[in-house]
């Protein structure tokens, strides 16, 4: 039982560590937690669907299509919402990515209405494996696999490629970035599409095991905002592990205290976060000197 | 000898403060050219503006570098033209190590063998460096991030280097070797343009000073001429003429140049 639910907390911490990511990674560059990464994941899942059910692309097309556009679209959104900005402050950048989110839940609405549908995937959740007294199914592996292998990517991505580094350095000193003749607008971009990629990965892998529908991310990004308040916002090593924990605390409170309230624990986690070590859990933050 | 940098009657605004008031100025290629003024008088102002960092400013006035207009273009195009900047509060990317540091200085250019060529030349002119190359910038002392700052400057080959200050918040045996590397960077190739407050210092290594007060220059001459100006000795040196004659009656110096 105590396995079983790890196990299945793994899967789900895997989805809530790819969102917290994909927000940090926004959070870090504009200074903004983005509440609209859920919908773009969400539109870019039924982008996937489209291709696969309706043009009747195959998986590859299909997954590789939306994730194209997953990075286009956070592309659009920064250059033509965020940076028309004038004067801009947190608050009214967070209202703006507030905005967006329900201008895309509208259209995903009126595309593909209201309807429960399901999202074909090349990975069975029915098939399972026994691993000692656990039961897994193939889907729950693949979901773990893929974000360990996308987190992996993103490690050598910010350890070792000119891009990366020069998107930490652009996170730390804008002027100093641009001084260095890195041209910001541009790495703002990459960080958009980069994180609204990352949140399609979560949304397509999540869309089989929930119903896509318009809703789809609802929970999902509250869930992985909370994890990545709870490893804190300024790392990306402790937002993926804030997902993870999150991800196995609630499933042993479902399991063993309430199945009803398994979605309050994650709320409680952010006021206790708050509360207690309000930089996160992670947050490794160098303190400037003055 | 050129002009390197030509700047031409630049007016600078803050939104309504009026900070440069048409300045001019001219830096010969190869030479060490010290700014210095009081606080306030508008010496960082003139290199954030040529290089680019206010908006919409100069307000009037150009800015030429090796002859072309770069006035109202963005820092990020400036820099590819050959002016390195060294700002005020040395500015390095704090979570980042001192080696990532140098590479970000470096993020224009392309030639991986003159980037590692360049990485030992900083590294001589400062071992600590090389020491600490694993370590992130922002544990670094003061001193050390200052060298970090100019060799992150010089590993884009830059052709004019602009220094806001180096000596801020160093001690006098820092001081004077920031200022010994700075001559020898200049005695490489590297024109610069030199901001600084320490005037004893700054006059000691460059070849041209300038005296900014509240946003024009009131005063252009050869450094050693300079240093031994009677006015420029008491105000901005703080050598203290002597006290009248007459015993009783204190005179106060009065700038001339008002």
């Amino acid at each position: 039982m105590f396995l079983q639910l790890i196990m299945s907390g793994l899967s789900f911490g895997s989805l809530y560590a790819l969102i917290a990511l994909a927000m940090v990674i926004i959070y870090k560059t504009s200074e903004v937690p983005n509440f609209g990464q859920g919908e773009m994941a969400m539109i870019s899942t039924f982008v996937a669907y489209t291709l696969l059910v309706t043009y009747q692309y195959s998986y590859a097309v299909s997954f590789v299509g939306a994730l194209l556009f997953a990075a286009v679209l956070g592309v659009f959104l920064e250059f033509v919402f965020l940076r028309r900005a004038k004067d801009p402050n947190v608050l009214s950048l967070i209202l703006i990515t507030l905005g967006f989110e329900m201008v895309l839940y509208g259209l995903a609405s009126w595309k593909w209405g209201a309807d429960q549908r399901d999202l074909p995937f090349p990975v069975s959740d029915f098939d399972t494996v026994s691993l000692g007294p656990a039961v897994v199914s193939y889907l729950n592996i693949a979901t773990l696999l893929i974000t360990l292998v996308l987190m992996f990517f993103l490690f050598l991505f910010f350890k070792y490629t000119k891009v990366g580094i020069a998107m930490k350095a652009t996170q730390q000193n804008a002027m100093a970035a641009r001084i260095n003749g890195i041209r910001t607008n541009r790495i703002l971009s990459i960080t958009w599409a980069m994180s609204s990629l990352i949140g399609a990965v979560a949304g397509i892998l999540l869309a089989p095991i929930a119903t896509l529908d318009p809703n789809l991310m609802l929970d999902p990004l509250l869930k992985g905002f909370s994890s990545a308040v709870l490893g804190g916002m300024t790392t990306l090593v402790g937002a993926a592990l804030g997902g993870y924990i999150l991800g196995i605390i609630e499933n042993l409170f479902g399991g063993y205290v309430s199945l009803e309230f398994k979605s309050i624990v994650a709320f409680g986690i952010i006021v206790l976060v708050l509360c207690f070590k309000p930089s996160g859990l992670f947050a490794r933050h160098y303190v400037r000197k003055v | 000898m050129t002009a390197l940098l030509e700047i031409k009657n630049i007016e600078t605004f803050y939104r309504l403060i009026y900070a440069l008031r048409g300045v001019s100025l001219t830096v010969e290629e190869g030479t060490i050219t010290a700014i210095l003024g009081n606080n306030g008088a508008g010496k960082s102002t003139i290199l954030k503006t040529v290089m680019g960092l206010l908006d919409d400013q100069p307000d009037k006035g150009t800015i030429e570098f090796m002859g072309k207009r770069i006035d109202g273009k963005d820092p990020e195009v400036i820099v590819r033209m050959g002016i390195s900047y060294v700002p005020e509060g040395r500015e390095v990317f704090e979570e980042l190590s001192v080696r990532e540091n140098l590479l970000m200085g470096a993020y224009i250019r392309r030639d991986r063998d003159g980037i590692r060529k360049d990485f030992e030349k900083i590294y001589s002119y400062f071992p600590v460096l090389k020491e600490r190359s694993d370590q992130w910038a922002g544990t670094l002392s003061g001193g050390e991030q200052q060298m970090l700052a100019i060799g992150r400057a010089l590993m884009n080959r830059p052709k004019l280097l602009f220094l806001d200050e180096p000596s801020l918040g160093l001690s006098p045996l820092l001081v004077k070797a920031i200022f010994n590397i700075i001559s020898k960077i200049n005695e490489e190739g590297v024109t610069i343009l030199l901001v600084e407050q320490n005037a004893r210092m700054a006059l000691n290594i460059s070849h041209v000073g300038l005296i900014l007060e509240n946003g024009r220059f009131v005063m252009k001459g050869k450094s050693e001429d300079l240093m031994r100006d009677r006015d420029v000795q008491e105000f901005y040196m703080g050598v203290r003429s002597e006290e009248s004659a007459k015993g009783y009656q204190r005179w106060k110096r009065k700038k001339r140049w008002r």
